[in-house]
């Protein structure tokens, strides 16, 4: 029998604020453990939490961007539970509230090759609630140890309908939706230091079927890659229960990326009740049209809209669309620098191929390059223009990169521009030429065109590779008439 | 009547006080021996510091030698309940589980009570985690009433009132979720004032049930609680249910606020259950208002039987909640016995919490769970929406309702073993915590046994000044507080 998978993501994401959710303390990653803490972060008695706007606010512009409807209150739920790494053995988050419902994640398939676009798809969303994170527990042999520093950080919950079927489209959609959430500024979502992390909810059915199978919860997909290896165990390990006649049981598993192995966690008998209920010290908050306003006036274009705008208004061709927007500092400078060229596939190819390799050998983010955009754009248009040759191009783009100078100052102080007229050396280079190929002539006399570029080559080995193109084939073209 | 310095208003105090004619070390000096003196009797602390208490008062004295405009309390000895964090002192909750933890943060009232030159003066005992009506659920000891030692001094605040009533401080503060404040303040004969829910920020006051929960003043008069709620009351951004709205300046008020007021009788509070001699005290004190000019009318709140009910439902729900952090983990009684996490848990809270604690933890936990939530939480939640409605409505007809504080005077320690005739204690004050409203409680005459009685009043949200205003009117005809207990 074929089997279908039924894919849910729920993938948590922190958010980038200065301080904490529910309280003023520094949020942040590997300070000295409980040093981020005050009586809020701990529960020490008679702490109050205080929303933090700014998290707020994140949640929105998150919801914004992934077409979610953003509800006209934001309310907050306790939901009960005991576990060391949660202070106040509760946890504050939203439950039958959530601040953004419904939305979609487009994703990207793979295409068929690397320069062909595959597929698009929107995946549905459930919800997505805003709620704090807990401390970090790490065991010893005798002792357990807490870390409070984590407790309390903004974290969003987004949760997908259950709408993917293969581990590809699971890879593709948290692909998507990291690179939107880096996109808008929310998280930097580094999954090492644990600022995204996702559970998978998994069941496979016949084809066919529309009923859904025993779901199984993957948790620990520690990065995006264990995401799609871990789904696509579970995938085969439940399709071969059921082939050898078995049942899926409802459980919690939990994947070992390093091993490509799963093992049980918890079944549904061990489930909680969370007793959730409106956390009476928080008041609800009213989220007004003009609130939804002024973050929609902050939202970016979503990578894949700026993707089919790059393709449709610049003509770029998919690879080179694809690798500028998967960052959008990147996007934006080869944006300023097309502009202010105007020729966005010249400075796309610079971009992608000169400048990424340079940075990545430097081993430099972007926002350190020395090549400021209106540098590169003028560089490609002296290259288009003809005023320097590809090969003095590259050592020009060198040094710039090295030094951050000017591709003008650089040609210049190198001697690397081509003439713009026609020197008697070169007029003597050309007759030289046509005197040598006498084939040629005759063919570019009989009409073909193409024939005046034999005599190119030598006339460019005589100049030593620094003659203007332009005004060879302009010399050469006189010659030829003349003669 | 008594002169003693130790049953001085706040008012007498400033301005001796502020003619030098008084250091507040002089005073504090004072309030230590006759606390040393009357504790073994009364029981209303515990703990107090009196070091630290005479280097505050020695500061005081410095700050007004400055010749710097004195704070509202500059120099005043003002006590605290065990559940308002103070820096650097022991915050136990009367529990077992925080027996030795030292808050290492301020309350928001105690930055306040502390900006105003208050000395600050000792832990006051109070019922476990300030769930009960007579102290005697304190882990520590009971607290006795100062007009007769063996009976109880109401609760949870009782340490509050006792306190205040034997001479051992010039003003304290407690907390009141179903009546903490008022009722004690009438089993000792002092004035109690709730305050409306959010008018002072609950930051610093450990949580019982959080929707009801709010810190008020026990004073010897109207006018000295109008001082104190001066002090406390305002907005806190720590606290998102503290109110935004303007402080009048309460004392001045009273001048102002003149009656005649129309007053409202609900028929619902008088009846069976309240004792024969404070029904009498209280219709004397309705009488004493009629005759000057107010206008009485008997009103109903005909959702005043389901209030005890909804209470012990939300007020037990948010306490299964808000007392779940208390579980050895970071801090406060941790069980040496444990195996593991689990244990841990399990032990240190079997072991650090009391009876009448665990008893509101589970019947919290049960009113949460699953499918047990929208019977119990849920409904609760819309009646107490009634409750209110009632009360709303009320206010469209009347300035302020009069009713009995408590239906009984002081009752004696360990007469009521029974849960739920201890909850009948709070019959009168609940509806008020429910409704998020201001009420106070002021003394209205002794019984035969020489038991204090007390007269609330209860007034629309905000309106302080003049719940203050109708009190004092009463007050200035019948100044009870000025009897004192022999101890």
């Amino acid at each position: 029998m074929n089997y279908e998978a039924v894919i849910g993501l729920e993938v948590h994401v922190q958010i980038r604020t200065h301080s904490k959710v529910f309280t003023r303390v520094a949020a942040g990653y590997g300070h000295e453990p409980n040093t981020l803490t005050d009586p809020v972060v701990l529960g020490l008695p008679g702490a109050l939490p205080m929303m933090n706007k700014a998290a707020l606010d994140a949640v929105i512009k998150a919801g914004l961007l992934l077409s979610c409807k953003i509800a006209p209150v934001c309310k907050w739920d306790r939901k009960n539970y005991f576990y060391p790494d949660s202070p106040k053995n509760y946890q504050i988050s939203q439950y039958d509230q959530p601040i953004c419902l419904g939305g979609s994640v487009e994703i990207e398939l793979p295409g068929a090759a690397r320069n062909i676009m595959g597929e698009h798809k929107k995946i549905p969303l459930t919800r997505i609630h805003l709620e704090e994170d807990v401390g970090k527990l790490s065991h010893g042999i005798t002792e357990s140890l807490v870390d409070y520093n984590r407790a309390g950080t903004p974290l969003m919950e987004i949760v997908s309908d259950p709408a993917m079927h293969t581990a590809e489209e699971a890879y593709a959609y948290l692909s998507s939706l990291r690179s939107t959430m880096i996109y808008g500024g929310i998280s930097d979502c580094d999954m090492e230091k644990g600022q995204l992390r996702c559970d998978a909810n998994i069941s496979i059915r016949p084809v066919g079927q529309t009923a859904l199978g025993t779901k199984v919860e993957l948790k620990n997909l520690n990065s995006i890659s264990f995401v799609r290896d871990g789904i696509a165990h579970e995938i085969k390990r439940q399709t071969g229960v059921l082939e050898r006649g078995g049942v899926i049981v409802q459980e919690t598993r939990d994947y070992d990326g390093t091993t490509g192995t799963s093992q049980s966690l918890r079944s549904k008998e061990d489930a909680h009740d969370y007793r959730y209920f409106p956390d009476p010290d928080l008041l609800p908050v009213r989220v007004d049209a003009a609130w939804q306003a002024r973050i929609q006036a902050e939202c970016p274009e979503l990578p894949f809209d700026k993707q089919r705008r790059f393709m449709e208004r610049y003509q770029l061709p998919y690879t080179l669309a694809s690798v500028l927007v998967g960052d959008r500092g990147l996007a934006d400078y080869f944006e300023e620098a097309a502009q202010i060229s105007g020729k966005p596939q010249g400075v796309g190819n610079w971009v992608v191929n000169d400048l990424l390799r340079e940075l990545g050998s430097a081993n430099l983010p972007l926002k350190h390059a020395k090549v400021r955009p209106a540098d590169l754009a003028a560089l490609v248009q002296m290259l288009e223009a003809g005023t320097i040759l590809s090969h003095a191009a590259k050592e020009i783009f060198s040094e710039m990169f090295a030094t951050g100078d000017q591709p003008e100052a650089i040609a210049d102080r190198r001697g690397l521009k081509v003439a713009s007229t026609a020197s008697d050396e070169l007029e003597q280079w050309c007759r030289e030429a046509i005197a040598t190929n006498p084939r040629a002539l005759a063919e570019f006399k009989g009409g073909k065109e193409s024939a005046i570029n034999a005599f190119k080559g030598p006339v460019m080995k005589a100049a030593k590779g620094k003659a203007n193109p332009k005004l060879v084939d302009e010399v050469l073209r006189k010659l030829l008439i003349a003669s | 009547m008594s002169s003693e310095l130790f049953f001085s208003t706040i008012g007498d105090l400033r301005a001796r006080l502020d003619s030098r004619d008084l250091s507040a070390v002089e005073l504090m000096g004072v309030m230590i021996a006759r606390t040393k003196a009357v504790e073994p009797l009364v029981g209303a602390f515990n703990s107090f510091d009196e070091r630290d208490a005479l280097a505050q008062a020695a500061a005081s004295d410095a700050r007004r030698a400055t010749g710097a405009t004195p704070g509202a309390l500059e120099g005043i000895p003002v006590g605290l309940k065990d559940v308002i964090a103070v820096n650097g002192q022991p915050l136990t909750a009367s529990s077992k589980m925080l027996a030795n933890f030292v808050s290492p943060y301020d309350a928001t009232v105690t930055t306040r009570l502390k900006g105003a030159g208050a000395v600050l003066w000792g832990r006051l005992n109070c019922d476990e985690f300030a769930m009960g009506s007579s102290t005697e659920n304190s882990a520590f000891h009971p607290t006795g009433n100062p007009w007769d030692v063996t009976r109880v001094p109401g609760g949870s605040s009782g340490g509050s009132s006792a306190a205040l009533a034997a001479g051992e401080a010039i003003a304290t503060l407690g907390s009141d979720t179903g009546g903490s404040i008022r009722q004690p303040a009438a089993l000792c004969g002092v004035v109690g004032l709730k305050p409306t829910y959010g008018l002072v920020s609950r930051y610093g006051l450990i949580a019982y049930a959080s929707s009801l929960d709010q810190i008020g003043p026990f004073t010897r008069t109207v006018e000295d609680a109008a001082i104190v709620l001066g002090v406390i009351a305002g907005h806190d951004e720590l606290d998102s249910t503290s109110w935004k709205a303007a402080i009048p300046d309460y004392r001045a008020e009273l001048q102002r606020k003149q009656g005649p007021w129309t007053l409202g009788i609900p028929k619902e509070y008088f009846a069976e259950g309240l004792d024969p001699e404070i029904g009498a005290a209280v219709a004397a004190a309705i009488a004493f208002y009629e005759s000057q000019g107010c206008r009485i009318k008997e009103i109903s709140l005909p959702h005043t039987q389901y209030c005890l009910d909804t209470y012990y439902i939300i007020a037990t729900a948010e306490a299964s909640s808000n007392l779940a952090r208390y579980d050895g983990v970071r801090y406060g009684h941790r069980s040496q016995q444990a195996k593991d996490v689990v244990d841990l848990y399990f032990k240190s809270r079997a072991e650090g919490f009391g009876a009448e604690v665990k008893r509101r933890i589970i019947l919290g936990t049960y009113v949460l769970s699953s499918g047990y939530y929208d019977a119990f939480y849920l409904r609760a939640q819309k009646v107490r929406t009634l409750i209110r409605q009632d009360f709303t409505n009320a206010f469209q007809e009347v300035d302020a309702l009069i009713t009995p504080t408590s239906p009984i005077p002081a009752f004696k320690m360990g007469a009521k073993s029974d849960p739920l005739a201890m909850y009948l204690c709070d019959i009168y004050t609940i509806g008020v915590n429910l409704a998020g409203l201001p009420a106070i409680s002021v003394p209205c005459g002794f019984t035969r046994g020489n038991l204090p009685m007390g007269l609330q009043l209860i007034g629309p949200p905000l309106q302080e000044a003049n719940l203050l205003a109708i009190a004092q009117a009463y007050e200035r005809a019948y100044p009870w507080s000025q009897r004192h207990p022999l101890l």
